[in-house]
């Protein structure tokens, strides 16, 4: 990040585009101007005010990643939410709404630190939109021509609630992804659907013996069950990091 | 919100009050000795209010509280604080 | 003010003379939780009142039920700015718990399982206005809403109402609880918003 950026103040971002993604959520692509680019995996408050001075302020992890000030958030929608629904149904291109960021320099990933390239497997984790930062890491990870080896993870309910399919479908070099359905697998699909378990984890991930970093993101519920498991199968836990997104 | 929430929310609201990113901070907790980087304790996330726990022993942090005019942060349950430089 | 987001009205803040400045309504019981939910087994649950002279009164989970139990059909008010209407719950008034309290002391201590508090004037446990409450709409309270028993004081804001109670400590002052130390009001009635000192 370079001088003058202002991760703390709250900026304008501009809708430039939304982009459906599921059912229940989309993508949103916004232009804040002072943004100056972000590490991959980091989050922003967006906050609405609505006509008689009351906000409401949430955080959103950022799927876009590197230099510049176009930013990518994907945001699924809670029925009985008072944020998400406005988010998914309602902002449209033009509408402008605060954000502040990029926030968070613990739940990160940088092809390179101090000018050594990092080289170590990365298994990545993510339950539903919890894909957000993890998709964020893969980009960067595809632009820097990192080799350090990456696998994903990736649950959801049934195949049309994949957020960023077509792009995870066709996996670029150096990303293997194993998909885990909950509810409803593809018809021939060789896993049950069914919540991911131990024995999912021992099968596709990257064992502890490679000591791989690990990022698992998604619904609260979920992150706690990976991360015990996780631990349970010998992975050191301070190479688990964890975004819990709320919820059960 | 049910359920808790990782350490790392806290970076935006802190930023406010610090100039460093403080998530990546580490505390010793006051009541069990567990001294972990602030992203990784637990956080309740209420309209008005962080509250901040140890993931060992679940003791207070620390509490945010956010009115609309000012920002009150509570650290009794931390014996430090420790920035990375 | 910051840029005002199009159509955005976050939830409805409707006009109601039944409800109090600045609340909402909402059918539902949010949980609010500011730390894990605490399991209390009734067989190991007690409930007492100490004051300023040493003495204690307490209750066991049956010895409450032995008591003349009320049925309280009241509104509440959470601080987070949600309004309940038509609650209805059963427990043992305040009245009869201090009926053989001897006391001088004008201001309680509400502590609770897991290590709450909350300050609360007694006048505002007495006279009908305030229950040790553990059944709420025929059911058993539930543990995320402060069961097996939680303090009702449906006049003041719901933050008063500890969940999971365990006792009540006689002050001759008013001190801050756990709220009330990070900057919640020391009184908190829901009419005059006195939401943050
Ligand atoms: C660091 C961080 C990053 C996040 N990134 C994303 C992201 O990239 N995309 C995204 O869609 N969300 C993300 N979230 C979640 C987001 O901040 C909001 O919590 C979510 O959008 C719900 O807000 P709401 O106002 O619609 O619901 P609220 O009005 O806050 O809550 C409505 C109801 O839903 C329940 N609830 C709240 N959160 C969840 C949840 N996550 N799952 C299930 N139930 C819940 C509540 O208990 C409540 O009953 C992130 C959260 C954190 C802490
Ligand atoms: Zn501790």
């Amino acid at each position: 990040m370079t001088d003058g950026i202002k991760p703390n103040v709250w900026k304008v971002g501009i809708v430039a585009e939304t982009r459906t993604e599921t059912a229940s959520g989309r993508s949103i692509l916004l232009d804040v101007p002072g943004w100056g680019g972000n590490i991959a995996g980091q989050h922003a408050d967006v906050r609405l005010t609505a006509a008689d001075g009351y906000t409401a302020t949430r955080s959103y992890s950022v799927a876009s990643a590197g230099p510049g000030d176009r930013v990518q958030l994907a945001v699924d929608r809670l029925p009985t939410g008072e944020v998400s629904p406005y988010l998914v149904d309602d902002l449209i291109v033009g509408d402008q709404l605060e954000i502040r960021g990029p926030l968070g320099g613990w739940f990160v990933w940088k092809p390179e630190i101090d000018g050594a390239e990092q080289t170590g497997p990365v298994q990545l984790i993510g339950g539903g939109s919890g894909i957000v930062p993890l998709v964020a890491m893969i980009r960067s990870h595809t632009a820097s021509g990192s080799t350090a080896p990456f696998r994903l993870l990736y649950s959801v309910r049934t195949p049309d609630d994949a957020f960023f399919r077509t792009e995870l479908t066709e996996p670029s070099r150096g990303l293997d992804v194993t998909w885990a359905y909950t509810r409803r697998a593809p018809d021939g699909w060789p896993r049950p659907a069914g919540r991911v378990t131990t024995a999912d984890l021992e099968a596709d991930a990257f064992p502890a013996s490679l000591s791989p970093a690990v990022f698992v993101c998604g619904p609260t519920g979920f992150v706690e069950t990976v991360a015990n498991a996780l631990v349970e199968l010998g992975h050191d836990p301070s190479r688990i990091k964890t975004e819990r997104f709320g919820g059960q | 919100m049910v359920g808790h929430v990782d350490g790392n929310v806290l970076a935006g609201p802190l930023s406010e009050l610090f100039q460093f990113d403080v998530t990546t901070a580490s505390a010793r907790c006051v009541s069990c000795g567990d001294v972990a980087t602030l992203a990784c304790a637990m956080v309740y996330v209420e309209p008005a209010s962080l509250i901040v726990r140890c993931r060992n022993c679940d003791d207070v942090l620390m509490v945010i509280v956010q009115e609309p005019d000012l920002t009150c942060i509570e650290l009794r349950g931390m014996a430090w604080l420790q920035v990375p430089r | 003010m910051g840029i005002i987001s199009r159509g955005f009205s976050g939830r409805s803040r409707e006009h109601n003379p039944d409800l109090p400045p600045g609340q909402y309504l909402t059918e539902d019981f949010p949980v609010l939780s500011a730390g894990p939910t605490p399991n209390i087994d009734t067989a190991d649950w007690e409930f007492s009142i100490r004051t300023e002279f040493g003495a204690v009164h307490s209750w066991s989970w049956d010895r409450l039920h032995e008591l003349p139990i009320d049925d309280i059909d009241t509104d509440i008010h959470c601080v987070t700015r949600w309004s309940k209407f038509g609650t209805s719950w059963r427990g043992v008034s305040l009245d009869t718990l201090f009926a053989d309290v001897d006391t001088s002391d004008e201001y309680v201590m509400a502590h609770s399982y897991g290590g709450y508090t909350t300050n609360v004037p007694l006048a505002d446990l007495l006279d009908g206005k305030a229950w040790i409450a553990f059944e709420f709409d025929g059911e058993q309270l539930d543990p995320e809403h402060g069961g097996p028993a939680r303090l009702l004081i449906p006049h003041l804001y719901f933050w008063k109402s500890a969940k999971w109670i365990r006792g009540l400590v006689m002050m001759d002052d008013d001190e801050p609880g756990f709220w009330e130390q990070n900057g919640y009001h020391t009184y908190g009635d829901p009419w005059l918003e006195q939401r943050y000192s």
